[in-house]
């Protein structure tokens, strides 16, 4: 059941050749989040999406190989983690929690840094978690026959 | 005078289609016009100046949801043409929801009233600060991360926790799962 | 929003109702954005051009709302399919009907 998914040529080329385009999309949404529109939730969706693509295409047993479920759901702490890291980070560097004053000398860049990094943590929870969905509606209801 | 029949347009299409939510019995396309639905209402967004809203709602509620959403229809069975339930009631309810709006909405200010109360507070001071201290342009990102970092937070644990509510939900028995896929290729072989 | 209201309230099928969940939600999302406008505004991201900008504040409450609000239907249609697995329906008479027939 799982892997007769791909049956047409042309679907798995063309989701192969978007693949790289999407994450690399995805990663410009991210960093570029200050200047324009974007930010970690829209990138870690987009992520997302280029893996659901490639599991929808390829069948889930292959999206497995790429992306181990265990493996998601480390990075779903880590990235929660990372956020509330930055956090603890500051309280250590004498300021209060998640200030970013503090993580570098002068304090517009450490608001700078603050923000990549919160913004990174919240990308990689949102995209690891939408996988997870992913993966839990698709799988579900073929464990048992 | 544009800006507004473009929102005219674009919210009787969103009323339109939600009629036709309520109408249709399949399942599969109540999960399509739900996808339309979302799409209309970034195109609302972007009318009313929020980008960063718009990219939202596009990537993640036509697009991730609506799969989400497909996937669990075609799991579940053909929607059966049922009967209304309820139904004097909730016209009732609704016909005095939509009255207690309305008269809400009367007294509220002019939509775009650049002196209205919630443009007056805290927002022209972070405006400023995010010129002159943060170098940052886009005040969307900066809110989000710097002066709303708290609730943002909170919103990463709420989808996280989502997220493991569903996995615990779905996925009970992975181990199980596996044991099985690596029995059914031993036996395949 | 009335709308989704009355799709939750008069809709027998669980799916149905999750989906009207989520009209009501994105009702109240176009509320507040619409909140934010400012005519003659544009986007809030700082040029030199413009110097009228729409309100951020409810862009940032809302884009986190959107997603949480995603992630909350995907329990919720979680919860429809372990529904359906346990009893074969998503109709809410016919799971009224078992649960009665269940309790004699």
């Amino acid at each position: 059941m799982r892997d007769k998914i791909s049956s047409s040529p042309v679907l798995s080329v063309v989701s192969k050749i978007l693949f790289a385009p999407i994450i690399i999309f995805g990663l410009y949404v991210q960093f570029h989040g200050d200047y324009g529109p974007g930010g970690g939730f829209q990138a870690g969706v987009i992520v997302a999406a280029a893996f659901i693509l490639y599991s929808m295409i390829f069948g889930l047993s292959k999206g497995e190989t790429l992306v181990p479920i265990m493996i998601n759901r480390y990075l779903m702490c880590l990235g929660v983690l990372l956020y509330a890291g930055v956090g603890i980070v500051s309280i250590f560097l004498d300021g209060m929690y998640l200030d970013y004053n503090v993580l570098s000398s002068d304090p517009s860049t450490g608001q700078h840094i603050g923000i990549i990094l919160v913004e990174l943590g919240v990308g990689i929870t949102v995209a690891t978690v939408m996988i997870a969905l992913y993966h839990s509606f698709a799988s579900f209801g073929e464990i048992n026959e | 005078m544009n800006f507004l029949l473009i929102n005219f347009f674009l919210i009787s299409l969103l009323l339109v289609t939600t009629f036709f939510i309520f109408k249709t019995t399949s399942l599969i396309s109540v999960v399509a016009l739900t996808g339309a639905f979302t799409l209309l209402c970034s195109a609302i967004y972007v009318n009313l100046d929020a980008v960063d809203v718009a990219f939202t709602e596009a990537a993640v509620g036509s697009g991730i949801s609506t799969i989400l959403m497909v996937m669990a229809a075609a799991k579940l069975p053909e929607g059966k043409k049922n009967k209304l339930i309820n139904l004097f009631p909730s016209i009732i309810l609704a016909v005095a929801i939509s009255l207690i709006l309305i008269i809400i909405i009367a007294n509220l200010p002019l939509l775009g009233d650049p002196n209205a109360p919630i443009h007056l507070h805290v927002v022209p001071e972070y405006l400023k600060e995010s010129k002159d201290f943060f170098h940052i342009p886009n005040v969307v990102t900066n809110i989000l991360a710097s002066y709303r970092g708290f609730d943002t937070l909170g919103e990463t644990i709420v989808i996280f926790t989502a997220g493991l509510g569903v996995i615990a939900l779905l996925t009970s028995n992975t181990l199980n799962r596996k044991t099985n896929f690596k029995k059914n290729k031993k036996n395949e072989r | 929003m009335v709308g989704g209201l009355f799709i939750i309230i008069t809709s027998q099928n669980y799916l149905k109702k999750v989906v009207g969940l989520a009209i009501f939600q994105t009702a109240v999302f176009v509320f507040f954005v619409s909140l934010a406008k400012v005519l003659d505004g544009t986007a809030p991201i700082l040029t030199k051009m413009a110097n009228a900008y729409s309100n951020p504040l409810p862009h940032v409450l809302i884009l986190t709302a959107i997603v949480v609000g995603v992630a909350t239907s995907a329990l919720g249609l979680a919860l429809v399919l372990q529904i359906y697995k346990n009893y074969e329906t998503i109709e809410e008479k016919e799971i009224e009907f078992l649960e009665l027939k269940s309790d004699k």
